[in-house]
């Protein structure tokens, strides 16, 4: 079973890297799959920061990534959230799976993404243009994007 | 026993932490928000609607029944929005 490689950081990442890491010196590798979430310039974003739970976010990552594992055969498996301040365009997180087959690269793809907005300690705080601030508030369509996933 | 906020339930309540001793009637998170909610105008403007809030105990999300003790590490937090 693939060992997850997560990490939460401030710094920016660079997602070809990332790609060609899960199939960098192995020949099981039949297909990768990738999902990076961007920060959105809504209603005139000026930034984003993100604020998440030290020790817990690494714990709910981690049984997430597992829970992908168990449920899919993968080779690699990687999830990378930025925290911290962001602006429109900045990348904010990245999730990349890696398996024989594209069905179980791109299945558990959707299935990390989904389960990580709903079951991850992080919360968006915006900075918008006329320099009030708002919480995002949770939306029910992720709560129901995970939930097709069932609960385990 | 650590209670850590997060988010606007940080904000409201003006601290991202502190250390508590509840009375020993207090056995799960719902007696703990009850109690908390009393602390200071803050903490009852946090916890005014427990609904809109949720909890991690010991790093786990619990629900509102979870049973709590001293020595608990227990954080409260607005619904989570990562992604």
């Amino acid at each position: 079973m693939a060992t997850p490689t997560i990490r939460v950081q401030q710094d920016a990442f660079d997602p070809g890297a990332e790609i060609a890491g899960l199939a960098a010196g192995r020949t099981d590798v039949g297909g990768i799959a990738s999902f990076s979430g961007v920060c959105r310039a809504d209603d005139g974003l000026r930034a984003m920061v993100l604020e998440h739970y030290p020790g817990m976010t690494e714990r709910a990552l981690g049984r997430i990534a597992a829970e992908a594992c168990a449920r899919w055969p993968l080779t690699g498996c990687t999830i990378i959230h930025r925290v911290g301040r962001l602006l429109p365009g900045d990348p904010i997180v990245l999730v990349v799976t890696a398996s024989a087959h594209r069905m179980a690269a791109l299945e558990s793809c959707a299935f990390l993404i989904d389960w990580l907005k709903t079951r991850a300690p992080f919360w968006k705080h915006e900075e918008l243009a006329d320099g009030s601030t708002r919480w995002v508030e949770a939306r029910a369509a992720d709560e129901d994007a995970a939930a097709r996933w069932a609960a385990a | 026993m650590q209670i850590l906020y997060f988010a606007w339930v940080r904000q409201k309540i003006g601290l991202a932490e502190e250390q508590v001793t509840p009375p020993e009637q207090v056995r799960d998170v719902a007696g703990l928000i009850a109690w908390l909610a009393a602390r200071s105008p803050g903490h009852a403007a946090a916890f005014a609607d427990p609904k809109q809030v949720r909890a991690a105990v010991n790093q786990e999300f619990c629900a509102p029944d979870a049973p709590v003790a001293p020595g608990d590490e227990v954080a409260f937090f607005p619904p989570v929005t990562g992604g």
